[in-house]
């Protein structure tokens, strides 16, 4: 009766079990499937309802040329069917090109900015010292903050007559004073300055959890053979930091492709068309505000291949050694 | 002892569950329609974008007294945010196939679209006579020549200025030609005032400019032709485009426009009006109670004015035309009948006149517009009076998409970006996406 529940799964149970009755076996397999469906039922029409299904559609809207509110009818329309006229057009449009470019613009600084920041606060943060605690919680607070919250806060801090202008005129710079976020030349760079902000915190976190796991004794074996604080690091502690650092940039690439809440919240809409769309907020901003959901739909599908492809790059090509015997078990 | 009868109960139980989920799953949905059941009771659910100052109380009494006098039809009336309504909800109601029975509509495009996808119950059988009284001004939310909605305020779109700036600056009466606006905005200049905010940020108060410039170099025809067959041909878009560059160069608006919203918060351009930041502000007839809503007080300011947006001389355009838009209410094709009967009373006089009161806005029935208090509304309403014609917004009459690639290519003018041509361009092609 014990084996019936066997969480092990029916290799196990029906193995070393102590000489079970052929039918018992078979009943007891049969009850298992039934279990196991109606366990995962729930969960598996969730799944393909609401994800599999809708990434599906998408890929089917994105074939026709859809009025805003479009019902199952508009699909049956041959004259709706557009082929791949919705991908070519986006291909060909300029705001959305530059989208792109802005996307990788964002996922590129991020990897080369807040990286070696993030590594180097981590390696601080990580040697003993007063207030250390204090200054890690302080130092995670932006990531801990709503999306919204951050943005509308830098939003207000960096209007023309807001909190950055005023600080710069007080100590006397006032000639650096800028229209941060209403200056088309410069917005995407403060864009990243605010994302750099609100997700080193997180980096730091992540490093220096990968930090605790570097042996002290490598270290200290290094010091009596005579290696600086700068060689045990070069050589020893970020080497391995490696697994850390590299999950950590595939969390940063996979966030700045899918980059939208900050971007929709902290730039006016005039100015992100011209100069700091993403691929994401282009989407809505078609597929939503001007009613083309087919086209919408396109972009969508054309985001998800290039998450996709970075990813599975990324990962055959980076992450593979981390990742040996987790998810990629049994693929050479 | 007894697993295996325990696991069949739980099987059986777990299907019947899910059976029954589905099962009224299918029956809630059918009864959100709004077709009530045997016993004569009749819900009509009712969305409106009356979110804030007197609006939702006026629509909830509204609905209370139709109830008093139709025993057994209950209204459900709800209010959401414009943009929200507009966007989301309506839309995804419609194509759901779960509309509610009476709602908001926006005349132009979005109602072509609605109409012939058979969303709308045509309304001139159903209720001719308030059709008739609101007269014209019901022209938007036509289409062939039926009825599809009815508009229950209509206004137009004007400059609100602020009085004491302009006497600060010397001068003396609002301008009433082109070349006089020119002028006050030199004259603010020199005395070291803003003298124009816009809300350039949310990209529609931008592009209102342009279609003022449009409005008053287009001729009727042309007008008539870029809306009934996005015809955008006629060298007028070109030009209005080109006169939009030329006031640029003058530096009218306040620093930083681009990213300046319209509406939300005290560094918004009706936050710069109501702040006696800048002198004047191009918006439509909604924007005293926006104003007012900015203030430290959450009152109109005393210094707000109003004047129609001057003609321009030798343009091709009516001097006197205007740009303006309304909201109205339509009701889905599957409402039951007393949906008619509620629009009906909404748009009695009775009504109008209580609306009017209220100062929610310029009412659409003329002898409610008696019933205005709000000297700004009244202003308004006699710049509407004395306007020739009424052209709807640009963005809505040519429709969401083409008014999408429309705005974008002015605001990309705005930012410096971009040319005349370039905005007819995106028209164009928006147009020939459709």
């Amino acid at each position: 009766m014990t084996t019936v529940l066997n969480p092990a799964g029916p290799a196990t149970s029906a193995g070393p079990a102590p000489a079970p009755g052929r039918s018992h076996r078979r009943s007891g397999s049969v009850r298992q499937r039934i279990e196991i469906a109606v366990l995962m039922t729930p969960a598996l029409v969730l799944f393909l309802g609401f994800v599999i299904l809708p990434v599906v559609l998408a890929a089917v809207y994105s074939l026709y040329n859809l009025p805003p509110a479009f019902r199952w009818e508009h699909l049956a329309d041959p004259e709706r069917f557009v082929g791949l006229a919705n991908y070519e057009r986006a291909f060909g449009t300029p705001e959305f090109v530059r989208a792109i470019g802005n996307n990788f613009f964002i996922l590129i600084a991020s990897l080369l900015v807040q990286g070696p920041l993030a590594i180097g606060i981590a390696l601080l943060l990580n040697r003993p010292m007063r207030g250390r605690s204090v200054l890690r919680l302080l130092i995670f607070v932006p990531y801990v903050l709503a999306e919204v919250i951050a943005g509308l806060s830098w939003k207000l801090l960096l209007q023309p007559q807001g909190g950055v202008n005023a600080a710069l005129e007080a100590i006397g710079l006032g000639e650096w004073r800028q229209n941060w976020l209403a200056d088309p030349d410069i917005a995407l760079w403060t864009l990243f300055f605010i994302l750099t902000w609100k997700y080193l915190g997180f980096a730091i976190i992540l490093m220096l959890a990968g930090l605790q796991g570097v042996p002290e004794e490598l270290a200290e074996a290094a010091a009596i053979d005579g290696a600086s604080w700068w060689q045990i690091q070069r050589h020893i502690t970020i080497p391995l930091l490696g697994p850390t650092i590299r999950i950590w940039a595939f969390l940063s690439m996979i966030g700045a492709l899918q980059l939208f809440d900050m971007v929709w919240v902290t730039v006016a809409p005039t100015v992100r068309s011209m100069s700091t769309e993403t691929m994401a907020t282009y989407m809505v901003q078609q597929g939503q505000f001007a009613g083309q959901p087919g086209y919408g739909s396109a972009i969508a599908v054309i985001l998800f291949f290039i998450s996709l492809i970075v990813a599975l790059v990324y990962q055959r090509f980076a992450l593979r050694r981390d990742l040996a015997g987790a998810i990629t078990r049994g693929v050479r | 002892m007894n697993r295996r009868s325990t696991m069949r109960l739980v099987t059986l139980t777990a299907a019947t569950g899910l059976a029954l989920a589905s099962l009224t799953a299918c029956s809630s949905g059918d009864g959100g329609g709004g077709e009530g059941g045997g016993d004569g009771e009749v819900t009509i659910t009712w969305w409106h974008n009356g979110t804030t100052g007197p609006l939702p109380q006026v629509w909830e009494e509204v609905a209370q007294e139709f109830e008093a006098d139709h025993p057994g039809v209950n209204v459900e009336q709800t209010g959401y945010q414009n943009e929200e309504l507009q966007r989301t909800l309506i839309p995804n109601a419609l194509a759901a196939g779960d509309p509610p029975d009476l709602f908001q509509v926006w005349p132009g495009g979005e109602l072509r679209d609605q109409v012939e996808n058979g969303y709308l119950m045509p309304l001139d059988d159903e209720i001719p006579d308030t059709i008739e009284s609101v007269g014209a001004a019901v022209n938007p939310w036509q289409v062939d020549g039926e009825t599809y909605a009815i508009p229950f305020t209509f206004g137009i779109e004007g400059f609100w200025y602020n009085t004491d700036l302009f006497e600060q600056a010397g001068i003396d009466a609002p301008p009433e030609t082109f070349d006089e606006l020119l002028d006050v905005v030199e004259q603010l200049k020199d005395a070291g005032i803003t003298p124009i905010a816009v809300g350039a940020g949310d990209k529609w108060p931008a592009a209102h400019w342009w279609y003022q410039f449009a409005l008053k170099s287009c001729s009727p025809e042309a007008l008539e032709a870029a809306e009934a067959e996005s015809d955008f041909s006629d060298d007028c878009w070109v030009e209005a485009g080109e006169q939009l560059e030329e006031f640029l160069a003058i530096e009218p608006f306040q620093e930083g426009f681009l990213g300046t919203p319209a509406q939300q918060g005290a560094g918004s351009s009706a936050g710069l009006i109501a702040n006696g930041q800048a002198a004047m502000e191009l918006m439509g007839h909604w924007n005293a109670g926006v104003i007012g809503g900015l203030t430290a007080d959450q009152q109109v300011p005393e210094f707000l004015g109003w004047f129609p947006f001057p003609g321009i001389e030798g343009a091709a355009g009516d001097p006197t035309a205007a740009l303006g838009g309304g909201d109205g209410y339509g009701c889905s094709s599957e409402a039951p009948p007393e949906c008619a009967e509620l629009l009906e009373y909404i748009m009695s006089e009775e009504v109008q006149a209580k609306f009017a009161a209220s100062g929610s806005g310029i009412p659409t029935v003329p002898a409610a517009t008696e019933s205005l208090e709000d000297e700004n509304l009244k202003a308004v309403a006699d710049g509407l009076a004395e306007a020739s014609f009424v052209q709807l917004w640009f963005d809505t009459a040519f429709g969401t998409t083409v008014g999408n690639a429309m705005n974008e290519g002015i605001t990309n003018l705005f930012g410096g970006s971009g040319s005349p041509e370039d905005i007819v361009t995106k028209m164009q092609d928006a147009a020939a996406t459709q």
